[in-house]
């Protein structure tokens, strides 16, 4: 597969992670940000491709890990009010909330669909016009303007039966709120390719320069994220602390435009509960004003609680990289895929699941 | 096959378009349906006896004996149907114990309102794929069900077979050393049957690699090949049923991920969804654990028979304690593949 296939050379990696190890003089610790990175360098063995001393620790780049208990209630809560249709993408089914979660709201009678694209729920919403359609839209910059573009479709078709209940968030802040944080240990960052894809780099000068801590756009494939080490231990060593591009072949420095200008179009940037983080300023994105009429909060007239309950899932801590999965006590014990205790083990891109999936201890199902 | 395909629409469905309650209902209009339509269809001797149950001449082999029950959406995908998939899954579990598939029963679920003529194009899947695989279908039931309590056609298929053959294919054959073989590529059923449901539009169709696997099995068999353990690849993909031997033969076993054939396309729409393709279905595909010394001659009795030209080694079975599936990726790292934990779900970005 081109573009995929090439960035998965043994021995180009190899080169990549000689190098890492010539130029590096004492120990690093650098945060990958999203969790699909996290997967992929715990999937191929990324770090152990790394000189003693350089340290990856896991972002909190999971948008499904991030979204507050009290969001997923209010997602169960809309899914079983009768003559709805409660659009999400997969990975959220199976997130617990206080009680239960999505695919056991379908169990019990909810309708509950898996789309694929937001548009897809708007697609629903105008063929079933004796429905209320709901879209669950989650997601980081990535996903938000494809959401913001399924908004503004409805409001051009002119549908009433269409609402999103919203937790769409925004990186910066939270790596803003991560360096700001006491004991932070966090001395580069591997930013995430594909939010940088949408939004660009500009965003990240002022942090790289206030915090002093270098920030390099990284890919997803292990040569990806072997460049991107390189590039941050070079900063690193040489005293830098620099914005740099190592994933040219996805992200421009301004991004995608128009992608950015219909975000700006239906959104507005909004604070939000971070799950395990708190309450981040600037973090979320919310309905601008002339498209308020599809918050399906206000359509439902739902409050989505604000204080997490307290569990044993460690995911706080894990999503601010100041627990490893391993080191959870629960991890693989009491809390398995199959009976997660936190989002972290569900989604695709929780840190606890990759470490799940592909590096499960002995005797531990 | 055109003969078939050419068989005209027998009269219930010139009469009756869809299906009604009545046609499960034991009158006349279930008579005519099962002897116009599957008696048409599935004509045999002893299916022509139209006995409460089948008699079977008895023999002194072992039997191997399955049964499924089958429920896809949507009914017709690309490579495949209901009907098709009835049969090989069917027929592919009785020769996973080397066994020659003879008989099998079809169990028909249908909702009120089926269309006959989808039933129709079932039915005749289904003929086709019991003549291709050297099975008869001797016994069957139907049952119709209200409008909005099935999913339109459910199948339930039982099989016999006969081994005749003295080799116990079981895990608990595995040995250490053994080569692991796999008979072509995986996970293009799941993709096809997820990209058709989802209305996922990819450049070309992904079409299913369903398909009965007795013809290379049975090759294998009739060669004198040392087979100990062979496992169709279903739910759960090749990590399944890699994890299902490895926990009953308390064996580990050891793959090259890169080993596993993985067509571009397939491998590019579980790339974008965010999927594993090690764990996607098949419906045609198997591994097979064959003494070191028998591996090449068993691969190339496989790439003899078309549906399994595409066959390979992909690992050995290492030693006998930790009972694990380990896959050594593409930059030469081990990691364990565990039994997959459910469905997997299609992931955000």
């Amino acid at each position: 597969m081109k573009y995929v296939a090439e960035y998965r050379d043994p021995a180009w990696a190899r080169r990549l992670s000689e190098e890492v190890a010539r130029v590096v003089t004492r120990p690093w610790t650098l945060m990958e940000v999203c969790g699909g990175q996290t997967h992929s360098i715990v999937k191929h063995g990324v770090d152990a491709m790394l000189p003693t001393g350089i340290e990856l620790i896991h972002g909190p780049g999971c948008p499904v890990c991030v979204t507050p208990v009290g969001l997923i209630d209010a997602a169960l809560h809309i899914a079983a009010m009768p003559g709805v249709m409660f659009c999400s993408f997969g990975d959220m089914l199976r997130v617990p909330g206080t009680r239960g979660d999505l695919l056991s709201a379908k169990a019990a009678g909810a309708e509950v669909r898996i789309v694929y694209s937001p548009l897809d729920a708007v697609q629903l919403a105008s063929r079933h016009p004796e429905r209320q359609v709901v879209f669950f839209g989650v997601g980081f910059e990535t996903t938000a303007p494809a959401t913001a573009l399924a908004v503004a479709q409805a409001a051009s078709r002119g549908l009433t039966n269409f609402s999103l209940l919203v937790s769409h968030v925004r990186v910066p802040p939270a790596m803003e709120a991560l360096l700001s944080t006491p004991g932070c240990r966090v001395q580069g960052f591997l930013a995430a390719g594909h939010v940088c894809a949408v939004m660009g780099t500009a965003e990240y000068e002022s942090i790289a320069a206030r915090h002093r801590v270098p920030i390099v756009v990284t890919g997803f494939e292990p040569v990806d994220l072997l460049r991107g080490v390189l590039c941050c231990v070079r900063q690193l060593e040489s005293g830098r602390h620099e914005v740099e591009n190592e994933y040219p072949r996805a992200v421009r420095d301004g991004g995608n435009e128009p992608a950015q200008g219909w975000m700006k179009e239906v959104f507005r940037v909004v604070s939000r509960e971070w799950r395990g983080m708190g309450i981040l300023p600037g973090s979320g994105l919310g309905l601008a004003e002339p498209y308020a009429r599809f918050d399906a909060l206000l359509r439902f007239g739902i409050r989505s609680e604000g204080a997490s309950p307290e569990t044993e899932c460690s995911s706080g801590l894990i999503l601010q990289g100041r627990l490893r999965p391993p080191e959870c006590p629960a991890f693989g014990t009491r809390c398995t895929p199959e009976h997660p205790l936190g989002a972290t083990m569900v989604s695709s891109e929780g840190a606890c699941a990759a470490y799940h999936r592909y590096r499960r201890p002995k005797g531990r199902t | 096959m055109n003969e078939v395909l050419e068989m005209q629409c027998p009269v219930p469905i010139r009469e009756y378009p869809q299906v009604l309650m009545a046609h499960g209902g034991g009158g006349r209009l279930m008579h005519a349906l099962v002897e116009r339509m599957f008696g048409v269809a599935f004509a045999n001797p002893i299916l022509d006896r139209r006995h409460d149950a089948a008699v079977l001449p008895a023999s002194s082999h072992r039997l191997a004996f399955t049964t499924d029950s089958y429920v896809v959406r949507p009914l017709f995908f690309p490579g495949g149907d209901l009907g098709s998939l009835a049969i090989h899954g069917t027929v592919n579990d009785l020769v996973m114990s080397g066994a020659r598939p003879q008989y099998l029963s079809a169990g028909f679920i249908l909702e009120e309102g089926l269309p006959m003529e989808v039933l129709w194009r079932v039915v005749l899947s289904m003929r086709h794929a019991a003549a291709q695989s050297g099975v008869m279908i001797v016994t069957g039931d139907t049952k119709v069900v209200d409008a909005g309590a099935g999913d339109g056609l459910f199948i339930n298929t039982t099989g016999l077979g006969l081994i005749e053959h003295s080799l116990t294919i079981d895990p608990r054959s595995v040995a250490v050393g053994d080569a692991v073989l796999i008979s072509g590529d995986v996970g293009r059923h799941g993709m096809a049957v997820m990209a058709m449901r989802e209305g996922l539009e990819f450049e070309s169709a992904i079409e299913s690699d369903s398909a009965s696997v007795a013809e290379p099995v049975l090759a294998m068999v009739r060669a004198g090949m040392e087979l100990h353990c062979l496992r169709d690849l279903t739910r759960g993909g090749l990590t399944a049923s890699l994890n299902e031997i490895a926990e009953a033969s308390s064996m580990s076993i050891r793959i090259t991920e890169e080993a596993v054939p993985v067509r571009g396309d397939v491998s590019a729409a579980c790339e974008i969804l965010g999927l594993d393709v090690l764990q996607v279905a098949c419906e045609g595909r198997f591994v097979a654990f064959v003494p070191e010394a028998e591996a090449e001659r068993a691969l190339a009795i496989l790439k003899a028979h078309p549906v399994s030209a595409g066959a390979v080694r992909i690992g050995t079975v290492e030693s006998k304690d930790g009972a694990e599936v380990v896959a050594q990726g593409v930059l030469g790292r081990d990691r364990v593949l565990p039994m997959p934990s459910g469905e997997q779900l299609p992931r955000i970005c």
